[in-house]
């Protein structure tokens, strides 16, 4: 229990940094930001615009600067973000609404596959350790080290562009407007087979690498010869024995790596024009729309957070000794 | 009736008379010289590649009929919609980027050694506060707060990038050098210069990074890779000074002037391979990092082999019991035990006694 309470108290602190960096980057860039956006729009802003930019990014706030931090944090806390300046006069929230279940469907579900995928083939490789799944290390490496775009790039062009065997790109077909009918779900489930299918393979070689060197040095202990010595079943020894234990570093790991995963993803929806957070940030960004993609930076830090919490639950469940010992 | 088989067991070369020929360069693990053959390349064409380049990367020829060209021989690799030639514009591109990487590879090494071996040595409250900070921006997600930083800046130029890259790249480092570092200030030759009166600044300088080298190595490579796939993916998203030519602008004009579209591969695959390959290269330097300090993760290519086939390190030992399972199994069960040794064992077993090869057959 204790162990679950300090995680907690460490992710609200993290939550607290990314809150803070966020509050304070605008107020810290040199010059100013307002002026930044200015000098990017020569001629068609108005100098009579510049309070309005200050009101949009939350400088012009009143107050001294605790003020207007308690107030930022407030803000963020009833989910107000502000007015989309690239989507005027969309609010951010409202945009982030829209998106966010896209992301989290897509990039959620492939990477739970890829992990479990991952894990599982690298208990198979560290097992049968000089075996033929061994052989394919090389192109793992190679899987490993690709850009997510440049792989989706690679799949858009040969799958879509040449063969038209999947649609290229967007989230579902043309014509269709989003509801709970099959003929839109369908469309949205065959429309993000290419995209999963981008995160699964390139991100399943990291976890079955990592699973496998961990799982390599798992069956050199001696109470993996003990399980086999008694006579143990192999799926037994296998996955009570040596994969129950090398399976905690990987879901440390599986933690860490999720920001990776995250960030490779929100790349990937761009190639794809998914309509998921990826795509939005790619926007906001390339029209300077500040509170938007401070906002999506939030969105994506915290729920980083979240799913490490989950797996700092999981890895209490999982090892008795996360229990009792002090927390690392 | 069971019977031994003869084992004949091919021992890895020892260090003795032919290794030692070979040198270091011998002894390293294959992979390991595969990365440095495949970086080395990299290199090589980051030096000498913007010399020989057959054209500028930004020249724009001005004949229309050069534009969108698939590879020729005046065109190695093809031109882009402007008439660019797509070799000369990788050829840069690789420089930057990995000049880029090297330095950001540098910087955030350096910052992990710093916040490491002070966390861990200075240790109460400043191992605390360290810790935690390591822990904090280990958890952020680096892309999307690189993509706010930098959107930010009012210059997105080559420096800025590579300090916010190196600014947000040093955590993982720090880690593992203060679990590290942890480990090395409880041994007894640190205890016995601080007995001497060493200071604690050459206690850190001579004694505790000397004996971190291997693990600072793979650090710094495990950081450039980071700082490739990132400086790589920001550029491709628009984040970086466009005007300059890496790996990741070529691939961001090769996208934004639908390149994909029009069918033009020459444009973006080169530049991506490039950026694959690299951090192929680096990967695999690591893995042979890996494998020298944990030599339980080599490949198992010159383990014990019985017959001809080779024994895994899960097996146990080879002992021919005659005696053939008869249980029935389930599909399930039977593919489990298909990766035992036992399954193994009966099956050649079989084979042996429904057809025994003459010299075999006589043991």
């Amino acid at each position: 229990m204790s162990f679950i309470l300090r995680r907690l108290g460490f992710y609200v602190v993290a939550a607290w940094v990314a809150l803070t960096v966020n509050f304070f980057l605008p107020r810290l860039v040199p010059g100013n930001a307002v002026e930044a956006i200015m000098a990017k729009f020569p001629g068609t802003l108005q100098p009579a615009a510049y309070h309005a930019i200050e009101a949009m990014l939350g400088i012009g706030h009143p107050g001294s600067l605790w003020h207007q931090y308690g107030s930022y944090l407030n803000d963020v806390l009833h989910l107000n973000f502000g007015i989309s300046s690239s989507n005027f006069p969309a609010h951010v929230s409202t945009l982030l609404a829209q998106t966010i279940p896209w992301t989290l469907a897509l990039v959620g579900t492939a990477t739970v596959i890829a992990f479990f995928l991952g894990t599982l083939l690298g208990i198979l490789a560290g097992w049968r350790h000089g075996g033929w799944l061994e052989r394919l290390l090389p192109a793992l490496m190679f899987l490993q080290a690709i850009p997510y775009f440049f792989l989706a790039l690679l799949l858009l062009y040969l799958l879509a562009v040449n063969t038209h065997v999947f649609p290229a790109g967007q989230g579902y077909g043309g014509g269709l407007v989003p509801g709970w009918d099959w003929s839109f779900i369908s469309s949205a489930m065959f429309h993000s087979l290419l995209p999963a299918f981008t995160i699964v393979i390139t991100s399943v070689a990291g976890w079955m690498l990592q699973m496998r060197n961990v799982m390599i040095t798992t069956i050199g202990e001696d109470y993996v010869l003990a399980a086999q010595a008694k006579g143990l079943p192999n799926r037994r020894v296998i996955f009570s024995y040596a994969a129950r234990n090398a399976l905690l570093p990987q879901l440390q790991g599986f933690g860490l790596a999720l920001g990776f995963v995250v960030s490779g993803a929100i790349v990937m929806e761009i190639v794809f024009s998914y309509p998921g957070i990826g795509l939005l940030l790619l926007n906001s960004v390339t029209s300077d729309d500040y509170p938007l993609t401070q906002a999506i930076f939030l969105v994506i830090t915290f729920a980083v957070l979240l799913a490490n919490l989950i797996v700092d639950l999981v890895i209490v469940a999982v090892d008795p000794r996360a229990r009792t010992r002090e927390a690392a | 009736m069971t019977t031994a088989l003869p084992i004949n067991v091919e021992l890895p070369t020892l260090p003795g008379a032919p290794a030692r020929q070979l040198g270091r360069w011998g002894r390293l693990p294959l992979k390991a010289k595969a990365g440095v053959i495949l970086l080395g390349f990299f290199v090589l064409a980051a030096i000498i590649g913007p010399l020989v380049a057959p054209y500028a990367p930004g020249y724009q020829n001005p004949n229309p009929a050069l534009s969108m060209n698939a590879p020729s021989a005046a065109h190695l690799l093809g031109t882009t919609q402007s008439g660019q030639d797509v070799l000369s514009q990788v050829l840069s591109g690789i420089r930057l980027t990995l000049e880029l990487a090297l330095l950001v590879g540098v910087i955030a090494t350096a910052l992990s050694v710093i916040v490491g071996v002070a966390a861990a040595f200075l240790g109460g409250i400043w191992d605390d506060l360290l810790s935690l900070l390591i822990n904090v921006f280990l958890v952020i997600p680096a892309l999307p707060l690189l993509i706010v930083l930098l959107g930010y800046l009012p210059h997105t130029g080559q420096t800025a990038t590579i300090l916010v890259l190196a600014g947000l790249g040093w955590p993982w480092g720090a880690r593992v050098i203060r679990a590290q570092t942890l480990s090395i200030r409880n041994r007894d030759f640190i205890a016995a210069s601080r007995e001497s009166g060493e200071r604690g600044w050459r206690i850190i300088a001579f004694e505790i990074v000397p004996n971190e080298v291997s693990l600072i190595a793979a650090n710094f490579v495990n950081t450039v890779l980071y700082a490739i796939g990132a400086s790589v993916a920001l550029a491709f998203i628009g984040v970086t000074n466009l005007s300059s030519w890496s790996l990741g602008t070529i691939l961001y004009w090769a996208e934004s002037q639908q390149a994909l579209q029009l069918g033009a591969w020459w444009w973006f695959v080169p530049p991506g391979l490039a950026v694959a390959l690299i951090g192929t290269s680096l990967v695999l330097l690591n893995t042979g990092i890996d494998e020298l300090g944990n030599p339980r993760l080599k490949d198992a290519n010159q383990r014990a082999r019985v017959n001809g086939r080779r024994l895994l390190p899960t097996d146990p030992t080879p002992v021919l019991n005659a005696a053939l399972p008869t249980r029935q199994r389930t599909p399930v069960v039977a593919f489990m035990h298909s990766f035992s040794r036992s399954a193994y064992v009966s099956d050649r077993a079989q084979r042996r006694l429904s057809a025994p090869k003459p010299s075999e057959g006589q043991q």
